[in-house]
């Protein structure tokens, strides 16, 4: 128990997954113009890496790794080499399915989510925690909290990048730093001010 | 007679500078920062791209007029992914310990919006000669920010190239000390958005 809630803490602010790893910076630049749609792109991704990330683990677990298939009689066969692939096609058909299901129950929520789901399916951030989740050999509930601690993380991360970049409107910013370049300074002293989490350990 | 009209050196010239695909279209910066705190990552995550890009380019060019564009993104992210894994398993076999540094984001080529961008933006309403340049292109320009980044990342957090010591010792007798700062995350950012700095200022790029 303890070392989940490490986990998952440490992958929200240690290893914060965009300030520290860089991943899904192209949805956090382009959705972090407004608070209240970089909270609803943050809430999407959250959604989808606490489904996708287990789901993959699974995947990974029975199907793909080295001697996965043993179960069916096969301990030699050795499929990790599809893991690229797999993962994106489960990402894109859960993205679709998750899009096809708030659509019928809850169309409020879909009116909120449903520009940024088909976004999502491309979004590095959720293809990353995945081979992240492979590489660092996490159990299945240890990937189901990592999935929801890097979720939590991006939309912590975007939504304060939505707010700051919300005042810099009323700023004085020199021509050519205007848009991506001050954009990109900023998450660099962001991602500093997160780096001093890296001293608390639990 | 050069191999190359007039033309064909346009898309193979302009994402360099005036539509370079980091700096001015914001495409691909999910991987370009973190294989940057060595040149010698930086220049084989360069190559895994252009490969990838120019290959997947030709390749959905070709097939641009027999897929059915509500399922087209599919076939694209199919396609791309397959070459990634060509790539990786290529890496894992020549360049094995390059591949363990570059750990996941080999495999994040993928869902690099560079690739993605370029297969919906170009290769789908062009044929494959162009598309082929258009994606060296492309990944020429990546490549150059990439390159550029890990060269101060490397030079300023390490004092080496290529890991040679390039600063030297009299230097640090003298007090020199590395820049703790630049191999870490922040100072990726930071130098990446004096890039985009400069180059805009060149180009005279302004964004709203």
């Amino acid at each position: 128990m303890e070392n989940l809630i490490s986990l998952f803490v440490e992958s929200i602010f240690v290893n914060n997954i965009l300030l520290a790893y860089f991943l899904g910076m192209c949805s956090f630049l382009a959705v972090s113009k407004r608070v209240d749609t970089a909270i609803g792109l943050g809430l999407a991704v959250i959604f989808v890496e606490v489904i996708t990330v287990p789901v993959n683990w699974a995947l990974n677990h029975y199907l793909l790794a080295p001697g996965a298939l043993s179960w069916a009689g096969l301990p030699d066969v050795d499929l990790s080499f599809l893991s690229f692939i797999s993962f994106i096609a489960v990402i894109a058909a859960l993205v679709q399915l998750v899009e096809m299901v708030i659509d019928r129950y809850s169309p409020s929520l879909y009116s909120a989510l449903g520009i940024f789901l088909p976004l999502i399916a491309v979004n590095c951030a959720i293809l990353g925690a995945s081979l992240f989740m492979v590489e660092r050999e996490y159990t299945l509930t240890e990937s189901a909290v990592f999935g929801l601690g890097s979720g939590v993380g991006f939309l912590l991360a975007i939504a304060a990048m939505a707010a700051i970049r919300e005042k810099l409107r009323y700023s004085h910013i020199p021509e050519g730093l205007r848009g991506l370049g001050i954009t990109m300074l900023i998450t660099g002293l962001m991602a500093m001010a997160f780096m001093s989490f890296s001293g608390i350990s639990l | 007679m050069s191999i190359l009209s007039k033309k064909d050196m346009g898309f193979l010239k302009d994402p360099l500078m005036d539509n370079n695909p980091i700096a001015t279209q914001v495409l691909g910066i999910c991987s370009a920062l973190a294989v940057t705190v060595q040149l010698q990552t930086a220049i084989v995550m360069s190559l895994a791209v252009i490969a990838v890009v120019s290959i997947s380019n030709v390749l959905i060019s070709l097939i641009r007029n027999k897929v059915p564009s509500n399922i087209r993104i599919i076939v694209e992210l199919a396609i791309i992914a397959t070459l990634v894994i060509l790539v990786d398993q290529v890496l894992k076999a020549y360049l094995y310990d390059i591949s363990k540094q570059l750990s996941v984001f080999v495999g994040l080529i993928i869902t690099n919006c560079i690739v993605l961008g370029r297969a919906e933006a170009f290769a789908l309403q062009n044929k494959p000669w162009p598309s082929f340049l258009d994606g060296v292109g492309n990944g020429l320009g990546y490549s150059m920010i990439l390159i550029v980044v890990a060269f101060g990342r490397e030079l300023l957090g390490s004092g080496t190239l290529f890991g040679i010591q390039v600063i030297p010792d009299a230097a640090y007798a003298a007090g020199y000390q590395n820049m703790g700062l630049m191999v870490l995350a922040p100072g990726a950012f930071i130098l990446l958005g004096l890039i985009i700095w400069v180059q805009r200022t060149l180009t005279g790029t302004v964004a709203d």
